[in-house]
């Protein structure tokens, strides 16, 4: 079943957690909304599951109207960051907890739960679980119940608050994938928060990045992270480098310390580029920014390079190879070349301008 | 406990041990001991005879009922109380909280004539709960249960409070996403997580009110056979130097007040540790992913 949201806004007090927001989630897609805590995703998942209400604008879930139907109409399926289980219940019952409250009229046999609830832990592999206590699972094992117990009632939309936040990195790994595969199986559409890049980029078919109740950027995790649409989105999604830059004309020109004096100048336009996307070269060349090496670091298949220039740092990663045919050692004098940048002033993408980082040396 | 390990985490198991064995047998078990040694003074038929005799049957009959009335009264409205405290703010919502515990301060003699003032037949509610309805609390046992609840309801809402304040409004919402209704998710959920509690509150309400004497005496009437409580009749007796008799009735509330608190201590138990079955499977590790 499709979502749409239209111009959601939502306020606590004087506090805006959502402004404006307008998104689509069709069918079948696994949707990541990501951004740092506060930025109004987790309000922006409860109130698609009817748990908070909207000041202003609508939800449809199909095509229907669905901003006043009571969460226990809406047929979705909610899993939270600490688990929510029934701590009295076992296993078993957690899972059957929603057939079982369904009205007379709807409710299966009791054969009919005992099969459903067995074929939900199956899915989820924790079938020798049934009869245990929440108490007695462990964290990873508490979550899969918990998913379990969400998609038994068949809901249409299945909704996952920092699923795997609890969770060390081993397990949280190990569920990422395990819930991509489910969602495969289940043909809804899937909606999870999460403040972890990786998570997002590695899980999801679309990624929301949202940032002080805006989205920043609707995209695949390829697209957001190779084309970020805003200065905020570069940051949050992996590491960047930062170029103070001034205009002129068709150009984006480094600029460098000593013109700070025509303060005027060093506006608020800035050229991003990822650490990869960066050259290092051992001579100088035309269009590279000349520094110091300041430190190497190597990172399993990837090697550091800080390298200082006008005291400011930039961060490139080279492949171990390349660092070998380098052959660079802290406090050489290196230039750097970029390969893939973008500039923005403010918040807009200036798609025409072509980056120079100046004459160096 | 497992006592063949040569370390615990908690050293000083022996000194605690005793100290609370010697604790409990100086101000509960020696006290109690001598009371039974002292009813036995009399003779058998006559510790029947004074035992069940009809006015002493009536006192008990009136101790009991009264004090299991007001006590499942409490565990409904404390339980509300407490619910209110927790999950709601609401303007003088501290002042409520403390509250709560002025039975546990107040003198009982002082809430017995207060009470009594209240609903005596000039009193303000008593006044009009005779005009308007034609029911008569004060001097009447409906008074003793009213004094027994007052007395006994910091006890409910102080146990059950922390325990609703425990059960995360999560669950709550995971109930609602999964369908149930709020009944459904009172009754399936919520009400079996707090019923442990629930139960701990009415059985201290329930204790209390058998043995409360001070702010019932005002307001029961004190008519034998109809409003007259076992504690005032073992007052009586002591008043007539009748002390073996008083023992007698004392150690008959005292038999029926232990089987009664241990049967519903064995029911906490219970409910306590049903959902904790198999304890000891749930000792091993489980925290490797079979996944």
């Amino acid at each position: 079943m499709s979502i749409e949201i239209r111009n959601i806004t939502k306020r606590f007090g004087n506090f805006v957690a959502l402004d404006n927001v307008s998104l689509d989630i069709p069918t079948g897609e696994l949707v990541a909304l990501l951004g740092p805590s506060g930025c109004g995703k987790t309000t922006l998942l409860r109130i698609i599951a009817g748990m908070e209400g909207v000041d202003e604008g609508q939800i449809l879930f199909a095509g229907e109207p669905t901003t006043h139907v009571h969460t226990r109409e809406r047929k979705v399926g909610f899993v939270f960051q600490h688990y929510a289980l029934f701590r009295h219940m076992s296993v078993f019952e957690n899972v059957a907890f929603g057939l079982r409250v369904k009205p007379r009229n709807e409710r299966p046999g009791e054969a009919q739960i005992r099969k459903r609830v067995m074929d939900m832990l199956k899915l989820v592999q924790l079938d020798w679980l049934a009869e245990r206590y929440p108490s007695q699972l462990s964290g990873g094992q508490r979550q899969r119940i918990a998913l379990a117990r969400a998609l038994a009632v068949e809901p249409k939309v299945l909704l996952l608050d920092e699923p795997f936040g609890a969770l060390d990195t081993q397990v949280r790994k190990e569920l990422r994938r395990w819930l991509r595969r489910l969602h495969d199986e289940m043909h809804i559409a899937s909606v999870f928060v999460t403040h972890d890049q990786e998570e997002a980029l590695e899980v999801a078919d679309r990624v929301v990045v949202m940032n002080k109740g805006h989205v920043e950027q609707v995209g695949t995790p390829d697209e957001v992270y190779t084309a970020p649409a805003s200065p905020f989105v570069y940051r949050f999604l992996g590491n960047v480098n930062v170029f103070h830059t001034r205009l002129r004309g068709a150009w984006a020109e480094v600029d460098r310390a000593e013109n700070t004096e025509t303060a005027a100048s060093r506006s608020d336009t800035l050229a991003f580029v990822r650490p990869h996307d960066i050259e290092i070269l051992r001579n100088a060349a035309d269009h590279a920014l000349s520094g110091r090496v300041l430190h190497i670091q190597a990172i399993g298949p990837l090697v550091r390079v800080e390298v200082e220039h006008q005291h400011e740092i930039f961060e490139i990663e080279l492949t171990r190879e390349r660092h070998a045919e380098l052959a660079i050692a802290s406090g050489d004098t290196v230039w750097l070349r970029p390969r893939n940048v973008r500039v923005f002033q403010g918040n807009s993408l200036l798609d025409d301008q072509t980056f120079d980082l100046g004459g160096g040396i | 406990m497992n006592r063949s390990s040569p370390h615990r985490v908690l050293p000083g198991f022996g000194l605690s041990l005793g100290y609370a064995l010697v604790y409990l047998s100086l101000l509960v078990l020696i006290p109690l001991g001598g009371l039974i040694a002292r009813s036995m003074s009399l003779s058998w038929a006559d510790f029947w005879h004074i035992a069940t005799s009809d006015r002493a049957l009536a006192a008990y009959r009136i101790t009991f009922g009264c004090s299991l009335l007001a006590a499942l009264i409490n565990a409904v409205f404390g339980l509300i109380v407490a619910w209110v405290l927790v999950r709601y703010d609401f303007f003088g919502k501290r002042f409520i909280d403390a509250a709560v515990d002025l039975p546990f301060a107040l003198p009982t003699a002082v809430a017995g004539i207060t009470l009594t003032t209240l609903y005596a037949n000039t009193g303000w509610i008593g006044s009009w709960l005779e005009g308007a309805l034609g029911f008569k609390v004060a001097f009447t046992p409906a008074g003793i249960v009213v004094a027994l609840i007052f007395i006994g309801i910091p006890f409910v809402v102080r146990t059950v409070q922390p325990v609703i304040e425990d059960i995360e409004s999560e669950v709550e919402e995971a109930a609602a996403t999964l369908g149930a209704t709020r009944l459904q998710t009172f009754v399936r959920v919520l009400f079996p997580a707090l019923f442990p509690a629930l139960l701990t509150g009415f059985t201290l309400a329930f204790s209390r009110a058998v043995g409360e004497y001070g702010s019932v005496v005002f307001i029961a009437g004190n008519m034998p056979m109809v409003s007259e409580i076992t504690p005032l009749l073992i007052i009586g007796k002591l008043e007539q130097y009748d002390v073996a008799g008083a023992t007698v009735l004392a150690v008959v509330m005292l038999v029926i007040s232990f089987v009664l608190l241990l049967a519903i201590n064995t029911l906490q138990w219970w409910a306590a540790n049903r959902h904790i079955a198999n304890r000891d499977e749930a000792a091993e590790p489980l925290v490797g992913e079979a996944a």
